[in-house]
């Protein structure tokens, strides 16, 4: 019989160091020999002084930053695939699968406007558009974004607005493991509660989430486990 | 084993002196958007031409795999096939579009001509055809017996986009498609681009100096430098986390992409 919260996510041995060739080509080594499980269902959230790598591992994992040493396996499909050796084809697989990412900052795409943005995160996987924008705009509304913003692109909007945008272009395509990084960061307290809100129906949906918050109320509300991370000191 | 759609290996070329290519490998898979990036002399526009066989290189294979499966050996493929492909599965995307663009034909004579050299014949089909995608490249079809030099530069440019879709290629390079463009008309441009080119899952080799229009618009992205490629991959990961130390320098000097 299978586990009722199988894992969908498994760091082994990951380390990652940035060389600054612009700076003398000092070497910092941020994540050594780390292991992490995550299970679907379940949400971490990674804790640690500023600086000790919650970002860096959050963007690892992503595929945005690239492991040095070390396996990413992640459930894709009825696979496990190594993210940290995968082709970029399989890695955009991946991404548009099953690994959601939820950034600080909104990227803005010129011209395109927040309901289309939202939307294609639901065409791109096959969904008609006519139900993706109904969706979409359903998504912008639970996270209290006023309806005579959905047809504007997100370039002039504050940041707690823009946030709102990439929150629900990260939750609305469901998908099985979700990276939230600072979700909250920008948000009051009515719609940091519109966001614990979606973690919890995600995670009853089965979605394994990784996140970092650094507001403790929102962290209580939605943490199953901490995973601590802990400053790497070595001379480079 | 391989299905890529155009595949390139050990590509060299020189002028005079000056390895405009050194070795270049290049892959493109089917629907896949790749950037070419790097300085200005490092042999963007060069690899373009060699890719889609409009320069044969000194050493070096270009393999382009057709609907049917076959791959062909671009360089060696007598001249009649060559043009055949350009007019059929591939499409070229010139940075003056003047040097693509017929000024002394009308714009819808520009898109249709494209057509009529891929066999169709029937006037009010081809013409449909036209204004449909003077539509969508947001060229009022008012416009359509306009001769191109009534255009703006950003319009110019994307009735060049149309003509080169219009056969729905399968392949289109592009060499800095947005160049000499004010931003707001790069914007609508690079909009317009993306959407089409989505929508219609074509594959794109994009030669641009520009770091923020290969973010927004390709899956995968080459740094050239001196007729090399320092550097490859998924493109998020090549700009946010950069192992070589020139493209650290590339990203480091453009403002937040
Ligand atoms: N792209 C990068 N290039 C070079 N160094 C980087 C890069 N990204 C992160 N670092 C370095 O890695 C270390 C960890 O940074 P990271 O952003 O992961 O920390 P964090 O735990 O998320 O901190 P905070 O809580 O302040 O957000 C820092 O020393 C940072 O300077
Ligand atoms: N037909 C030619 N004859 C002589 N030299 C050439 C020719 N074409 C290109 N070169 C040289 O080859 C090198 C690469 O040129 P290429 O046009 O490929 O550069 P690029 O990367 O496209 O640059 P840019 O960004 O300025 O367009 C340059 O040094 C250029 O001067
Ligand atoms: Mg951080
Ligand atoms: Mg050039």
């Amino acid at each position: 019989m299978r586990p009722a919260h199988p894992e969908v996510l498994r760091t082994e041995a990951l380390g990652k160091s940035f060389t600054l060739h612009m700076q003398g080509g000092v070497t910092i080594p941020v994540l050594r020999d780390l292991g992490l499980t995550l299970r679907a269902g379940e949400c971490v959230v990674l804790s640690g002084p500023s600086g000790t790598g919650k970002s860096t591992l959050i963007r690892s994992l992503y595929g945005n930053y690239r492991a040095d040493t070390g396996r990413i396996m992640i459930r894709h499909g009825g696979d496990w695939v190594d993210l940290a050796h995968a082709d970029p084809r399989v890695v955009l697989a991946v991404r548009r699968d099953t690994l959601g990412y939820v950034s600080q900052f909104l990227r803005v795409v010129p011209r395109v406007s927040t309901l289309e943005i939202v939307a294609e995160a639901l065409t791109s996987r096959g969904t008609p558009p006519d139900e993706a924008k109904l969706r979409a705009r359903s998504m912008l509304l639970r996270l209290n974004l006023v309806p005579h913003l959905h047809d504007l692109p997100p370039a002039t909007f504050s940041g707690g607005e823009q946030q709102r945008v990439n929150l629900a272009r990260g939750f609305i395509p469901n998908h099985p493991i979700l990276l939230l990084d600072e979700p909250t960061s920008s948000l009051d307290a009515v719609n940091r509660d519109a966001v614990v809100e979606l973690v919890a129906e995600a995670k009853a949906a089965g979605t394994a989430i990784l996140a970092i918050v650094h507001d403790m109320t929102t962290r209580d509300a939605i943490a199953d486990r901490l995973f601590h991370l802990t400053p790497l000191r070595e001379a480079a | 084993m391989s299905e890529h759609l155009l595949s390139a290996t050990g590509l060299h070329l020189s002028f005079g002196a000056i390895w405009a290519l050194d070795g270049v490998d290049a892959t493109l898979w089917p629907g896949e958007i790749l950037a070419v990036v790097g300085e200005s002399g490092s042999g963007k526009t060069t690899l373009l031409h060699v890719l889609s066989g409009r320069s044969a290189p000194d050493a070096g294979l270009v393999a382009y795999r057709d609907t049917e499966g076959v791959a062909h050996n671009v360089h060696a493929m007598p001249a009649p096939q060559l043009r055949a492909l350009h007019r059929s599965d591939w499409g070229f995307v010139h940075q003056n579009p003047r040097d693509a663009l017929r000024m002394e034909v009308s714009a819808g004579g520009n898109v249709g001509e494209r057509l009529m050299a891929q066999g169709a014949r029937h006037y009010g089909v081809i013409r449909e055809s036209a204004i449909d995608w003077l539509r969508q490249v947001e060229i009022s079809p008012s416009r359509i017996d306009d001769m191109p030099h009534t255009f703006s530069g950003g319009m110019l440019q994307r009735l060049q986009i149309a003509r080169t879709l219009a056969t729905h290629p399968r392949l289109v390079f592009m060499d800095e498609p947005t160049g000499g463009l004010d931003v707001s008309v790069q914007a609508r441009l690079l909009d317009l681009i993306r959407t089409l080119v989505a929508r219609l899952g074509i594959a794109v080799v994009l030669v641009t100096h520009d770091i923020a229009v290969a973010r927004l618009l390709a899956d995968r992205i080459l740094v050239m430098r001196h007729g090399r490629v320092v550097e490859g991959g998924l493109t998020d990961q090549v700009l946010d986390d950069p192992q070589h130390p020139y493209t650290q320098l590339l990203v480091s000097s453009v403002l937040q992409a």
